[in-house]
């Protein structure tokens, strides 16, 4: 026991951590995203995937666990690698100029991270934990997309997962050792492409809900 | 007749600290006739001229060799480790980078790990920490093995080769926006990694260079790429993914501890 408790005490174990618990979320998003590609086809397309995706029962409520464990990892690490970054330069410089490397995207990816976290709960709270005794989850989230504040919160919020899948990607291949002239520079450019994807795939969603409104 | 060298005239915004406990500020100093053909430090040797004439204390930095390759010298300059010309050290920065009128910014090179010993002069040994913790390979006394005994592939030898140019001044740390040594100590583990002698204490190497690196306060890799954009000498991260790996195979697969 004490092995695993000193490599995930070290700072190459907790970006392991990192890397594949965000790389399982990226999983996670995909499979999301294919999901809700069916609010395209209409209501009824979107209910019959819902009605099947709760068919599944016990495996749904397993699932939904262990992408609660993996949260719970990723933010615990992400805050703890947060604070000791911080630390690690008592003294900001006076002047901070890039050298070249960093970006927008990993720059931020603390605060991004904090924001989706954020999110994360609003969203379970708009379409998870109501009641739709009396209505089909496809009224629900139509009804909710017509207040176009919402429509504002969920594209600005998927515009920052955007963010922080761009550098998370390829960063989580780094982290794993994954990096060979052969094709990193492949992966750099797949990782802005998930990021549009991810970004994209869920931002144009309530744009379309809000205009069918 | 030969042409004189162009002077230009700098304002130095630079940081002051008396000793590692005392609080430091910045100091403007005016400086005159700044030939561009002096490098870095020889400029900060003549401005020392001008302090010390005035009797005021002159700056204290550290270099050694002047010709970048010893890694003893190294300040933030204008927000740059080891100023705005890439894979140079700060003795081999010429003021010619720099344009008559400037305010240019210096201060130390900026972790918890590198304590300021004053002025521009940090505390690095915690770089030789890591270094006694695994940097080197136990090669036992004896008659001398023969040359090629060991055959060592020319790709290999090249990466070692280019892990092994780190000349550990520390850029990698000032240029991390989390003061992270991770370019620093997977310079130290690839270049042994690679080649045949340094793979019997692989393991333990990955596991205590990086063990000590954490303790000594450094932050954690983010994969921001400003260490391999700020060194000098170039180092590639493609040294951080094989110390990752390293270090990963140690945990899981080795005995060592
Ligand atoms: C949609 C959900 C999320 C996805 C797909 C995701 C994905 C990722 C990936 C792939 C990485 C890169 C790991 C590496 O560099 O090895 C990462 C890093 C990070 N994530 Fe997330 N993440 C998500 C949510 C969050 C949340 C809720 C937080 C909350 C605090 C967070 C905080 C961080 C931080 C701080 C890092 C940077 C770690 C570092 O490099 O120092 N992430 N994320
Ligand atoms: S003084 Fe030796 S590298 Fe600059």
């Amino acid at each position: 026991m004490s092995w695993l408790i000193q490599i995930f005490s070290s700072s190459v174990g907790k970006k392991l951590l990192m890397a594949v618990t965000g790389l399982c979320f990226i999983g996670f998003l995909a499979a999301h995203l294919a999901g809700n590609l069916s609010l395209y086809a209409g209501g009824a397309a979107f209910n019959a995937y819902a009605e099947k995706l709760h068919s599944l029962g016990p495996i749904l409520v397993v699932f939904e666990l262990g992408l609660l464990a993996l949260a719970l990892i990723h933010v615990i690490t992400g805050i703890t690698l947060f604070v000791q970054n911080y630390k690690a330069r008592s003294v900001p410089y006076e002047k901070d100029k890039a050298a070249g490397g960093r970006t927008l995207s990993s720059l931020t990816m603390p605060y991004t991270g904090f924001i989706i976290l954020g999110f994360i709960v609003f969203h379970l709270i708009n379409f998870s934990f109501v009641d739709k005794s009396d209505r089909t989850i496809f009224e629900i989230v139509r009804a909710a997309f017509v207040n176009p504040i919402y429509m504002i919160i969920y594209l600005v919020v998927m515009i920052i997962v955007a963010l922080h899948v761009r550098h998370g990607f390829w960063s989580a291949f780094q982290t794993l050792g994954v990096n060979h002239p052969k094709y990193m520079p492949a992966l750099m450019v797949l990782s802005v492409i998930v990021g549009l994807i991810i970004g994209l795939g869920f931002g144009l969603l309530p744009i379309y809900l809000w205009t069918i409104g | 007749m030969k042409k004189l060298p162009k002077t230009i005239n700098l304002t130095l915004k630079v940081w002051r600290q008396q000793q590692s406990e005392k609080k430091g500020h910045f100091e403007n100093i005016a400086t005159q006739n700044i030939a561009v053909h002096m490098s870095f430090i020889e400029m900060l040797d003549s401005v020392n001229e001008q302090l010390t004439l005035e009797g005021k204390d002159p700056i204290a930095f550290d270099n050694d060799c002047r010709e970048g390759i010893c890694g003893t010298c190294g300040a933030v300059v204008d927000g740059r480790a080891h100023g705005p010309q890439k894979a140079t050290t700060l003795c081999q920065l010429h003021m010619r980078q720099f344009s008559d009128g400037d305010t240019i910014v210096v201060e130390p090179f900026r972790a918890r790990a590198f304590k300021v010993v004053k002025d521009l002069v940090v505390d690095r040994s915690s770089l030789d920490k890591i270094m006694a913790a695994g940097g080197y390979i136990s090669a036992n006394t004896g008659g001398a093995p023969d040359g090629n005994a060991i055959p060592i592939a020319q790709e290999i030898a090249e990466k070692a080769m280019d892990a092994a140019a780190c000349i550990g001044c520390g850029a990698c740390v000032a240029a991390c926006p989390s003061a992270s040594a991770m370019l620093f100590v997977s310079g130290k583990v690839s270049q042994l990694a690679l080649l045949p002698q340094g793979r019997p204490e692989a393991a333990r190497r990955a596991l205590n260079m990086v063990k000590t690196m954490d303790t000594c306060g450094f932050g954690n890799c983010s994969n921001h790429r400003e260490c391999e954009n700020a060194c000098p000498k170039e180092l590639s991260i493609i040294n951080i993914a094989r110390l990752n790996r390293e270090y990963l195979k140690a945990s899981f697969f080795s005995d060592a501890t």
